[in-house]
């Protein structure tokens, strides 16, 4: 048993070695922005303003106000916080199929956290995807897409992260197994998928088209979730926002297309989305983009906001109904005869779940009681035949820090068996959704212990 | 509990006592008008027996109160929590003082051990369904004794033989002439009279108010967000505080920052303890947001890795060796030998919290040289005790203030959260209401305990039992809550509903208890007590004997009733009620089961549906009850219905279960109750009896697990041996 | 400073932004007839109503419902509903504790006056996110139907 898997891991080596030879042929890094027509030029002579650094209002802050903000739009806490530990100190577990990486800490204590790192030892973290210790970092922390900041902005977020106060902490070392622990590996695979530069305004789009692309691609690194990923665990370019399963949960198709992406969403409901993580009749973020919302995105300016939902309306259409992440754009509203439904005599389980655990909150017509982040109706997540978010929504819950206090929802995963959940995700996604999902018990389970893919 | 033994109750379930009916009332004039008769409740108790019998017991406090205005007024040592005894107490009251009901009112009994103790729990406490059982007597005479009075009285005043008059609603009345007099007219001269003798009490066949369905006294205020319970106390300048104790059981507070807290709007102060950290703030969402934002370091200690896994490991260990006996009858071991056949069978039930929908909450108010404490609780004396403890106050000193309970279910016979509120209290200018989150009542209640039992019996040919073998394992509420009540190291209410109540007739029997204390982790009494968990194990291994026997589980059990007539009956009855015997649907199933607890007889019949993915679906559960003399009939059945409900909630979800020193439910999102769709029909029927009344708040709790799975196994084939059934049904 | 409208009284509270209705009225108002049962809006204890539709009162800012008409327990009886559902309460002899009462009058309050005539999967459906953890269930669907038949 042990055997065989040594060997397959050799196999796999070899494999990685050969494929990565050929990849380069086909693959060659590009741009993240460089579907859009147009030509780039260095930032030294971009002459529209500049897209990068901190937003306009901030513009006379402090060194570390400003920095407060990038690390707040490249959402650094989000990654670095185990669960219930303090903010920055790492220890947060990244389950991989083959073993587990833990976030650093990267406060300023100087014997577990980045104390005493230099500006170079920064700078070339971010940018290289190089450690201090001289060994390259996993790619789990993305500075494929951080090596797009100016090194301004990065010694920015290092003068924001050293004015904390220092966390001792030392996070559990990462049980990477051979051949996957072999980090010069990761060398070739920079090769293939970072870009290694800094970032490129293009002069044929809008200033506010580029400081949306600078902060989608540089600091957001929305591509992390939303792009799925190839064999080799890079970002598929030719599928840029096509939407992915990231930790058992979907990140959607966010590509223009008007039916699987959000090209058919008002500009008022993305930006009401970005920033309160709740557009009217689109969807209320839950999962790992709640949490984006709540570390990062709620705090950008109206301004950036604005830049970002003109950056994500460019990027091509991705129509894809095979998708992993796929979800169809629902009809706006629920029919008014299915709203009215009152249950009738049924009596189903999935009804009875619904009665007891979710209608105070959703409101027994889907509408919403209690907050507009409870309504259902035209809700991506109950669109979705799959009912994969809605899953884990009920699983392990949502929580949501907003400008007017906090939203949540209560997890139901331990009190309620699989076929409890599977039959109120079928009854929901079929009273609420477009499509009514056939969600098994079994898959219920599955979920339960879903890790990243 | 099973205080009967301890006391020497009659089997019947009545307090008797040694002392003779002289000393039991006394009567005088009350404050400024009225008469006033003290009675005088039984104590057994053999040192506390003999202070009670002093004189200074009767006064100045009394019992019952009659004003020149007619009012009859009960100073109420049982407190109301949903069980009806402000309105069975009053009824047994007026009963026999000829009253209409509505003329009769309550004061809550301040704390006294001395003057309300319960007589069969030994001091001033309300639970193990024992309200009426204690008081059915007592109050009855006080109401006779009064009567007589009143009626001596009148005769006196009119100068007409006693015998020639009689009581009817508040008047005294002449029967020759017609003359009346009302009681308040009489109350002052009959305070005068010395106290009778051996006043007969009515024949139950005369009772016009005892067994007819009474409307309950405190309902009407508990319709209009009137009624006040302990946390809907109001005192001017009042803070409140909500608390978090280290969320690990044993615990400390290492340190706490709290300066994001103190800034909070509304917060006005963080007070540490030593296990515990408080917010005192303007309001309950201050106080929340402040304990949220407080940064807490705990010394977690020495049971930061425990878990349910590892304690239920030691319990199996434990419960290998023998233990106290609880009942030995013949030579079981013996029997087993010759036993044609040999069945076994390990069951469990987990810990569970009560999760009353009061959440836990305390007001205390220090001042230099007293203190005030306004709380809904079980065992006000004990409150009383704790905050006289805490502070160093004489007990005097300490003034309690009971309220309506939302709901007791045996957690507010704890004192634990009044100790914490007062230390709270000690920290804090003024009056202070502590009120705990959801999440820390579930998390810091005091659980029922976890059982692992071991079942064993020898069948003859015909494969009825002529062994058995019980042995409980868990551990001891009595000796931490009352350890005066253990009988040689034995836990009464670890065995109770095993032991000697077990009602089969069985030759060969042997019931014993081995201790196991669960580190760290505290357990108390739990609506049903001993018999919710020593029921289900009896009538669920009862069961599997029918089934290995090939009989039918009510038939297999009649045949073992046969010293036991009042179990018969009820068994009889809810198998007639339920439609034992007609055939169900595939998937649909009936289970039975009978017990004798609390000095009453129930038998139920649960029908139940399994759907293919493995959901039970309870339709419907029928219960017969003899519970004696029945008070007020109404509230039996509200008893037994609410019993059931409590009951199925469990057995069909809840178990608090440990991982790292802490328990992982929370509120009832992850601790379920069941909700008004998955509400069976409850059918209850009532048993006519002139027996002794007895116990009627715990027994519906008892008997609906093992009817359930019971059913379960009728259904399925599936013998659930491990409460909570939850999903154990999915692969069937 | 926020106007609340409650039970037909003006109040002008100073209150946070996030804070709860539940615990402005027990806490800021007095009106302690509406119950703290979960805070999770599980349990229904504190339901009140906001333009006549049951809320529950621990999981909405208070601050966001300037101009809305909120009824509480203490008022409830004043509407013909409330009346009548009060009324087969104590006909029926529902309560036993009471503790969850406030919300269960509610939620059937409006119940009532949404639909005079609830069927059993109506009154599920309405009822079903009241705990009552004493078991007054079939008592609850008792009192139901009897405050229908009531004049
Ligand atoms: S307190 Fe609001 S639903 Fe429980
Ligand atoms: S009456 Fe006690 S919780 Fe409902």
């Amino acid at each position: 048993m042990r055997h065989s898997r040594k060997l397959l891991a050799l196999l796999g080596l070899v494999a990685v070695v050969a494929i990565a030879a050929v990849g380069w042929l086909v693959l060659r890094p590009r741009g993240p922005a460089d579907f859009a027509s147009g030509t780039r030029v260095e930032l030294a002579d971009y002459r529209e303003g500049d897209p990068t650094g901190v937003s306009p209002r901030l513009a006379g802050a402090d060194l570390v106000m400003r920095g407060e903000y990038l690390t707040r739009a490249a959402d650094c806490i989000a990654c670095h916080t185990a669960p219930g530990g303090k903010p920055f100190a790492g220890g947060m577990a990244f389950p991989l199929p083959f073993g587990s990486l833990y976030s650093t800490n990267i406060t300023p204590d100087k014997d577990t956290g980045i104390g005493g790192w230099s500006d170079e030892d920064f700078v070339k973290a971010l940018h290289e995807g190089v450690g201090r210790d001289g060994k390259h970092l996993y790619p789990a922390f993305p500075y494929t897409s951080y090596t797009l900041m100016t090194r301004s902005d990065v010694l920015a977020v290092k003068a924001y992260l050293f004015s904390l106060k220092p966390v001792r902490n030392r996070p559990p070392a990462s049980d990477i197994p051979f051949p996957f622990n072999q980090r010069y590996l990761i060398w070739f695979w920079n090769g293939l998928f970072s870009p290694g530069q800094r970032f490129q305004p293009n002069t044929g789009q809008t200033s506010e088209w580029n400081r949306g692309a600078y902060l989608v691609e540089a600091l957001g690194h929305c591509g992390e979730c939303h792009t799925p990923r190839n064999l080799l665990y890079g970002l598929s370019s030719g599928r840029k926002f096509a939407g992915a399963i990231i930790n058992g949960w979907k990140a959607y198709n966010i590509t223009s297309d008007p039916a699987w992406g959000i090209g058919a969403w008002s500009d008022a409901q993305l930006t009401d989305y970005l920033s309160s993580g709740h557009a009217e009749g689109r969807s209320s973020a839950v999962g790992p983009m709640g949490e984006a919302v709540e570390n990062s995105l709620r705090f950008l300016s109206e301004d950036d906001i604005g830049a970002m939902t003109a950056y994500l309306r460019s990027v091509p259409a991705i129509r894809d109904s095979a998708g992993l992440a796929a979800v169809p754009t629902p009809p706006a509203q629920v029919p008014a005869a299915k709203a009215a439904d009152s249950g009738g005599s049924g009596q189903s389980l999935g009804l009875r779940v619904f009665e007891g655990a979710c209608a105070s909150c959703h409101n027994f017509d889907g509408s919403g009681a209690v907050s507009v982040y409870a309504s259902l109706a035209g809700n991506r997540t109950v669109n979705d035949a799959a009912a994969v978010n809605a899953t884990q929504a009920i699983l392990q819950g949502a929580r949501l820090r907003t400008a007017h206090g906090e939203v949540f929802m209560s997890a139901f995963g331990t009190a309620y068996s699989d076929a409890e959940i599977a039959a109120v995700l079928n009854y929901v996604t079929g009273r609420f959704g477009a499509n009514t999902s056939a969600i098994k018990p079994d898959e219920v389970a599955k979920r339960r212990t879903a890790t990243m893919r | 509990m099973d205080f009967e033994r301890r006391l020497n109750v009659r089997k019947d379930g009545t307090a008797g006592s040694g002392v003779s009916r002289r000393n039991l009332l006394t009567a005088g004039a009350a404050a400024g008008s009225g008469l006033l008769l003290g009675f005088y409740l039984p104590q057994a108790i053999g040192a506390e027996a003999a202070e009670a019998a002093t004189a200074d017991v009767f006064a100045p406090k009394a019992f019952v109160r009659i004003d020149r205005d007619d009012r009859v007024t009960l100073i109420m040592p049982q407190v109301e929590m949903g069980q009806g005894t402000y309105t069975s107490m009053p009824m047994l009251i007026a009963e026999e003082l000829e009253v209409p009901l509505d003329q009769v009112s309550l004061v809550a009994a301040p704390p006294d051990d001395r003057l309300y103790t319960n007589p069969l729990i030994g001091f001033q406490a309300t639970g193990g369904s024992k309200s009426v059982r204690a008081m059915w007597e007592p109050l009855r005479r006080a109401g006779a004794v009064a009567r007589v009075m009143l009626i001596s009285a009148a005769a006196q005043g009119w100068n007409v033989d006693p015998t020639s008059c009689r009581a009817e609603k508040g008047e005294v009345i002449h029967g020759p002439t017609g003359r009346k007099l009302r009681y308040g007219a009489l109350a002052d001269t009959a305070a005068t009279l010395p106290v009778p003798d051996n006043v007969a009490l009515k024949d139950a066949k005369a009772f016009k108010l005892i067994g007819t369905p009474a409307k309950r006294l405190d309902t009407p205020d508990k319709v209009n967000g009137k009624a006040l319970f302990g946390i809907d106390v109001k005192i001017p300048g009042m803070k409140i505080a909500t608390v978090a104790a280290c969320p690990v059981f044993g615990g400390k507070l290492a340190r706490v920052d709290d300066s994001t807290a103190i800034e909070i709007k509304g917060v006005r102060q963080v007070v540490r303890l030593a296990d515990a950290v408080a917010v005192v703030a303007d309001h309950m969402w201050a106080a929340i947001q402040g304990l949220a934002a407080l940064d807490i370091e705990w010394d977690e200690g020495p049971n930061a890795n425990v878990s349910s896994a590892d304690i239920v490991r030691q319990m199996d260990i434990a419960s290998q060796n023998p233990g106290i006996v609880g009942r030995r009858d013949g030579d079981v071991a013996k029997a087993m030998t010759g036993a044609a056949k040999r069945v076994e069978a390990v069951y469990q039930v987990p810990f569970l919290a009560h999760a009353a929908m009061e959440p836990m909450n305390c007001t205390v108010h220090i001042q230099k040289d007293g203190c005030e404490v306004w709380v809904g609780s079980q065992v006000v004396s004990r409150a009383q005790a704790t905050a006289a403890e805490v502070i160093g106050l004489p007990l005097e000193r300490v003034q309690v203030h009971n309220y309506l309970l939302g709901g007791g279910f045996g957690r507010r016979l704890e004192v634990d959260y009044v100790t914490q509120a007062v230390r709270i209290a000690k920290q804090v200018d003024g009056p202070v209401k502590m009120v705990w989150t959801r999440e820390e009542d579930i998390q810091h209640d005091i659980y029922r305990p976890y059982y692992f039992d071991r079942m064993a019996a020898g069948l003859d040919e015909q494969a009825m039992p002529i062994a058995w073998s019980h042995r409980v394992t868990g551990s001891s509420i009595e000796a931490r809550w009352l350890p005066s009540a253990l009988k040689d190291g034995l836990d009464t209410d670890a065995v109770e509903g095993a032991a000697e109540e077990l009602q089969y007739a069985i030759p060969n029997i042997l019931v014993d208890y081995v201790r196991h204390e669960p580190p760290g982790i505290l357990t108390g009494w739990w609506r049903g007590v001993g018999p919710t968990h020593n029921i289900f194990m009896v009538e669920s291994f009862i069961d599997e004997l029918a089934a290995e026997a090939r009989k039918d589980p009510v038939e297999y059990r009649r045949a073992l009733l046969g010293k036991s007539p009042r179990a018969k009956g009820v068994l009889d009855l809810a198998a007639e009620k339920a439609g034992w015997g007609q055939t169900l649907r595939q998937g649909h199933g009936r289970g039975v089961s009978v017990q004798y607890a609390f000095g009453s007889y129930l038998s139920q019949v649960a029908e139940i549906v399994v759907s293919k993915e493995g959901e039970v679906r309870v339709s419907r559960v029928v219960c017969a009850v003899d519970c004696g003399i029945i008070v007020n009939p109404d509230t039996v059945k509200a008893q037994i219905e609410g019993g059931i409900v409590f009951g199925l909630s469990a057995a069909l979800f809840d178990e608090v279960t440990i991982k790292d020193g802490r328990a992982e439910q929370s509120n009832f999102n992850d601790y379920r109750v069941l909700r008004i769709n998955e509400m069976p029909a409850i059918e209850v029927y009532l048993v006519p009896s002139t027996e002794a009344p007895g116990g009627i708040g715990e027994p519906g709790t008892v008997g609906v697990a093992p009817a359930l799975t019971n059913a379960i196994f009728a259904a399925t084939g599936k013998r659930i041996r491990k409460l909570p059934i939850k999903d154990q049904l999915r692969s069937a | 400073m926020v106007t609340l409208q409650i039970n037909g009284n003006e109040h002008h509270l100073d209150i946070p932004e996030d804070m709860p209705l539940l615990w402005v009225l027990r806490d800021v108002v007095g009106l302690t007839g509406t119950k703290f049962g979960c805070g999770i809006a599980q349990c229904g204890a504190c339901t009140v109503h906001i333009d006549g539709r049951p809320i529950r009162s621990c999981v909405i800012p208070a601050a966001g419902l300037a101009d809305r008409a909120i009824t509480t327990i203490e008022a409830i009886g004043e509407t013909p509903s409330g009346r009548k559902i009060q009324q087969a309460w104590l006909e029926v002899e529902v309560i036993q504790c009471g503790y969850c009462q406030p919300g269960q009058i509610m939620s059937a309050a409006a119940l009532l006056a949404s639909n005079p005539n609830p069927s059993d999967a109506d009154i599920d459906a309405a009822m079903s996110g009241n705990i009552c953890r004493c078991g007054t269930y079939q008592r609850i669907r008792a009192a139901i139907k009897q405050a229908t038949q009531a004049a």
